[in-house]
């Protein structure tokens, strides 16, 4: 039988706008995911951390505060200083278009989902890229 | 994550075993999902384990039990001991999916390396989680926890299941849980070795103490150990210290009155649990084949056999099938 | 008697007839997912009592607007929000805005003094001056209203958390300009439920910031008269996903609370009630939002009365400032927002609001550019002077459809107040996660809503425009803002008397184990340049911090 995959759904930065972050999580959990939440206000160390010991797929960064283009490349140079770069990084907010080019070309951030996306589109999107053999 | 070769898999156990958390991390998870390759961890994992303190928390939802260990663990780190946490949160039965949000509690320890917090959805399987829980404390174990708090929500079947693996079970209450008492009794009594009443900064709670005396009076139970009703507050720290004080008290106690007969108890359950979980798996998988099935069921149709004769025939076959293979 | 007979004799007619014709597959709800009849007639408003109900424009219960000739008189505020980088640049910014003709100010202020942190904490990298101007002491607020005269302008704060302390800076800064405290107007945000409900920028636990507002109620009636010392706001609860409902009751039960909270310090609630003023969202549901704001009125009117017995009609006066709903905003077409934007302007105008924000429409995608900036007041210019929308008092009174809406509104805003009456309270409701719990499943059934279809969001799930290219002009901070802030209050700290900034940090720390009010002992810290993380880490050691709870 198929791995239940295992989502860190983080909220970095010092604002509180987690409607998305949460709806996103309840969205993944409702399509059969194991969602670790770590609540508001988190550090890219804390996030790191969290996805280390939780062992998770993929994280998903829900970012509104214009911090995005500091904030990714720290969580995957962190991932990679422990050894845990095969852990998929996404995103999700108030990226412009210009931005997610560079993260994703960057390497930073293998997608980013902004405003209008389709829970069905996040889900798809990671039963396709995470192998649960 | 990829599981692929024997060796690796060696690697993660000798990484394990020098403190590795990402060797962790992946080990718990090839158990939780019950993946090829458990057992033969456990086998070289379990001359490693036995040395932890297992302390299971559990109680209603709201009574505080995340804020409750956050504040545990910071006693522990104060004596340098090494901590891991499983916090158990129920999977949706719709989805099978899980929204684990126990760690929004235990932020201040989010950093220490001698903390190692994991998040479990109960997956909805009957007994499965049991089992997988028991395992990941071995895991923990060899990984070098001397504490292991497990917490889990509620005390139905599954919460009782996973309590037994533990040293010693912390039932949580909150200040307004007088009427819930009454209605829990009988599963609390038999696993509380300590009473814990959180919150105690916000409310009086000299009556639910009373109430929980005298439930602990009345008890029918025989008991050499009287389960202690201690207040605590989670968010001013007061009575943490004491709680952590009891139990150590309460292990000092199972070692002195005859820890290994206790254990003999436990390990002849886990036994039992183990072998049922085999036969019901090698029954599931095919262990024997349609053909021999076929030819029993005919004999049953024509009444040359009788039920219980069959299922003896079958199970000795199935038994011998696998020691045979 | 007969004319209802007749009346209803015809809707039974029409509704028989009516019933042959098919009708369009839609769901026919508002934006909360409240249902709507496809007519309304005066059989919907049988038991409106106009005298009771209604009453004339400026009179209890105020139904149709707080002043007797409403936007005759004066036209609401168009008050629009911003703030960045540093207290000079914002200061320059004030003045031109002042040279222009303006009044009022509206700070925003930076996410580290928001969670009270200063510029140099670590917490604060990358977000010092981004989203509002970052103000780490007295001297900061010194500079942010240089050669600003404070009895000449009404400022207003959007702050919550730390609203104490950024009060009495401006109060300090008042002091060195000369202005007595007396003479200073202006509101503070420092609505510290709806942050536990909805926004999330608290630092403490409910009961001791309970206290401390009760603290600034008490002080401002001595010594800050023309203050107003709370905005308590439904926005932030509609933004985190609430239904106008929700909206409604959750920020009237706040409203509430203070008052509850103020009376039990011992105050008479006609020293205070006159100064709370309301912050509501408006969506784009037009016939909802400007129900919800007459049926605000009306609640607050008959509570503020009879409940909590005060006998000033300002007291019973519910006054309210408005912004658009952010959240209906799209990042895909992004100009058509300023067609929603002007629609929610004019439910808040015809709802009789006092003030009004009205959002950019490029403000989903980045800081808004300029010339958004300049649209969005147009918008409120236009409706003030071109559209006749401000000529008539209430003009929607009487629309069946509304006054039917306006009751149901205050009915189910009552089963809101009983269910959390029943939980013992908003204090008790929040630490229940009632209220959070209520909106996440009304955020999360809205956003299932949308990617089914069953709610249409032009541009986002139907009328897409699959080749759509923005081109949004981005506002880049520059990093040496943040460098050069820390470096200031790095300073500040070795500049100023340490010997007094200790004690007046020590006296703060006694006073806050203790119960007096507070607000002396913040103010003589801020005389003494603490900085805002000082004063807020003495708090924290005091009081604890609150942490949410896993709420989806």
């Amino acid at each position: 039988m198929a791995r239940k995959i295992r989502v860190l759904v983080a909220k970095p930065g010092l604002d509180g706008h987690d409607r998305g972050a949460r709806v996103i999580a309840r969205g993944l959990r409702d399509a059969g995911m194991e969602v670790v939440y770590t609540g508001l206000h988190q550090t890219p160390e804390q996030i790191v951390e969290a996805a280390i010991q939780e062992d998770v797929d993929v994280v998903g960064l829900s970012i509104l505060s214009g911090a995005h283009m500091t904030i990714f490349p720290r969580v995957c140079e962190l991932l990679k200083e422990n050894g845990a770069e095969d852990i998929m990084v996404m995103g999700g907010g108030t990226v412009p278009e210009d931005d997610v080019k560079e993260l994703k070309n960057g390497g930073w951030a293998k997608e980013i989902f902004t405003p209008g996306t389709t829970l069905e589109t996040i889900v798809e999107w990671i039963n396709s890229n995470v192998n649960t053999d | 994550m990829s599981t692929s070769g024997v060796i690796k898999l060696a690697d993660y156990v000798d990484k394990l075993l020098e403190g590795d958390r990402r060797s962790a991390a992946k080990i718990i998870t090839l158990i939780e999902n019950d993946l090829p390759g458990k057992e033969e961890i456990i086998r070289r994992v379990y001359p490693h384990t036995g040395r932890a303190h297992v302390i299971g928390v559990t109680g209603p939802p709201g009574a505080g039990k995340s804020s409750l260990i956050d504040r545990l663990v910071g006693t522990l780190r104060a004596e340098d001991l090494r901590v891991g946490v499983i916090a158990v949160d129920p999977s949706s039965p719709f989805s099978g999916g899980a929204l684990l949000g126990d760690r929004i509690r235990m932020q201040e320890h989010a950093l220490d390396r001698k903390v190692f917090i994991r998040s479990m959805g109960t997956r909805g399987t009957l007994g499965g989680l049991s089992r997988a829980t028991k395992d990941v404390v071995k895991i923990l174990d060899a990984y070098g926890c001397d504490v292991i708090l497990i917490e889990t929500v509620g005390v139905g079947q599954t919460e009782l299941d996973i309590m037994h693996c533990a040293d010693s079970t912390v039932v949580v209450l909150g200040p307004g849980a007088g009427d819930r008492i009454q209605a829990m009794k009988a599963g609390i009594m038999e696993i509380a070795d300590l009473f814990v009443i959180n919150k105690c900064d916000t409310a009086d709670v000299t009556r639910i103490k009373n109430d929980i005396e005298n439930m602990i009076d009345l008890s029918p139970l025989a008991r050499d150990w009287r389960p202690p009703v201690l207040k605590t507050s989670a968010f001013t720290g007061d009575g943490i210290g004491g709680l952590w004080e009891r139990l150590q008290a309460h292990k000092a106690f199972k070692i002195s009155s005859g820890r290994s007969a206790l254990e003999a108890e436990k390990l002849k359950a886990e036994l039992l649990e183990i072998m049922y979980g085999k036969v019901m798996e090698r029954l599931s998988t095919g262990g024997l084949s349609n053909g021999k099935m076929k030819e029993m069921i005919d004999s049953v149709l024509e009444r040359r056999v009788d039920p219980y004769t069959a299922a003896d025939t079958l199970l000795e076959k199935l038994i011998c099938f696998r020691e045979g293979a | 008697m007969s004319e209802k007979m007749d009346i209803r004799k015809n809707w039974e007619e029409w509704l028989e007839s009516r019933s042959k014709m098919t009708d369009r597959d839609f769901k026919y709800e508002t934006v909360s997912s409240l249902p709507v009849n496809d007519l309304y007639t005066p059989l919907d408003i049988e038991k409106l009592d106009y005298q009771k109900d209604l009453g004339m424009p400026g009179q209890y219960p105020y139904t149709r607007g707080v002043q007797g000739n409403m936007y005759r008189g004066r036209l609401w505020t168009m008050r629009q929000f911003a703030g960045f980088a540093t207290a000079r640049e914002s200061n320059q910014r004030y003045k031109y805005l002042l040279s222009r003709g303006q009044t009022g100010l509206s700070v925003a202020f930076d996410m580290p003094t928001i969670m009270g942190y200063d510029s140099d904490h670590p917490r604060s990298f990358g977000e010092v001056g981004r989203v509002g101007v970052a103000i780490d002491s007295l001297q900061d607020m010194e500079t942010l209203f240089d050669g600003i005269p404070l009895d000449k302008v009404s400022t207003s704060m959007t702050i919550n958390a730390p609203a104490p302390i950024l009060w009495c800076m401006y109060i300090a800064a008042g002091e060195k300009q000369g202005v007595p405290s007396e003479k200073l107007t202006g509101t503070i945000q420092n609505d510290i439920l709806k942050e536990y409900i909805a926004q999330k920028s608290w630092i403490f636990p409910p009961h001791p910031s309970m206290r401390l507002i009760t603290d600034i109620f008490e002080y401002s009636s001595r010594h800050v008269p023309k203050w107003n010392t709370v905005s308590i706001s439904g926005y932030h609860i509609r933004e985190a996903g609430s239904t106008a409902v929700q909206e409604l009751a959750f920020t009237l039960a706040d409203g509430f609370a203070y008052v509850e909270a103020g009376v039990a310090k011992g105050l008479d609630v006609d020293q205070f009630a006159p100064r709370l003023s309301f912050f509501f969202n408006a969506h784009i549901d037009f016939f909802e939002e400007i129900a919800k704001y007459r049926a605000a009125r009306r609640i607050w009117a008959r509570r503020l009365k009879e409940k909590y017995g005060a006998r000033s009609p300002k007291s019973w006066m519910l006054r309210f400032h408005t912004q658009t709903a952010g959240c209906s905003l799209t990042g895909q077409q992004p100009e058509i927002n300023i067609v929603r934007t002007a629609y929610e302007a004019m439910s808040a105008v015809l709802g009789g609001t006092q003030s009004l924000h009205t959002n950019s429409m490029d403000e989903v995608l980045a800081l808004p550019s300029e010339k958004s900036v300049q649209i969005a007041l147009r918008t409120q210019q236009i409706l003030a002077y071109e559209t006749g929308a401000a000529n008539v008092i209430d003009p929607l009174a009487g629309s069946y459809f509304v006054e039917a809406l306006t009751n149901k509104m205050e009915e189910e805003a009552e089963k809101y107040f009983e269910e959390i009456d029943r939980r013992g309270g908003v204090l008790a409701a929040i630490d229940q996660s009632f209220f959070q719990q209520e909106i996440a499943d009304a955020a999360y059934q809205y956003q299932r809503a949308v990617d089914k279809k069953k709610r249409i969001m032009v541009g986002v799930n139907e009328f897409i425009d699959e080749d759509e290219k923005i081109e949004i002009e981005i506002l880049k901070i520059d990093p040496q803002i943040e460098k050069d802030q820390a470096a200031r209050v790095q300073q500040l700290r070795s500049d100023r008397d340490n010997l007094r900034t200790g004690d007046a940090l020590d006296s703060l720390r006694k006073a806050a184990s203790g119960t007096e009010n507070l607000i002396p002992y913040i103010l003589e810290c801020v005389r003494s340049y603490a900085t805002e993380g000082e004063m807020i880490q003495v708090m924290r050691e005091v009081f604890g911090e609150f942490k949410e709870k896993p709420i989806f």
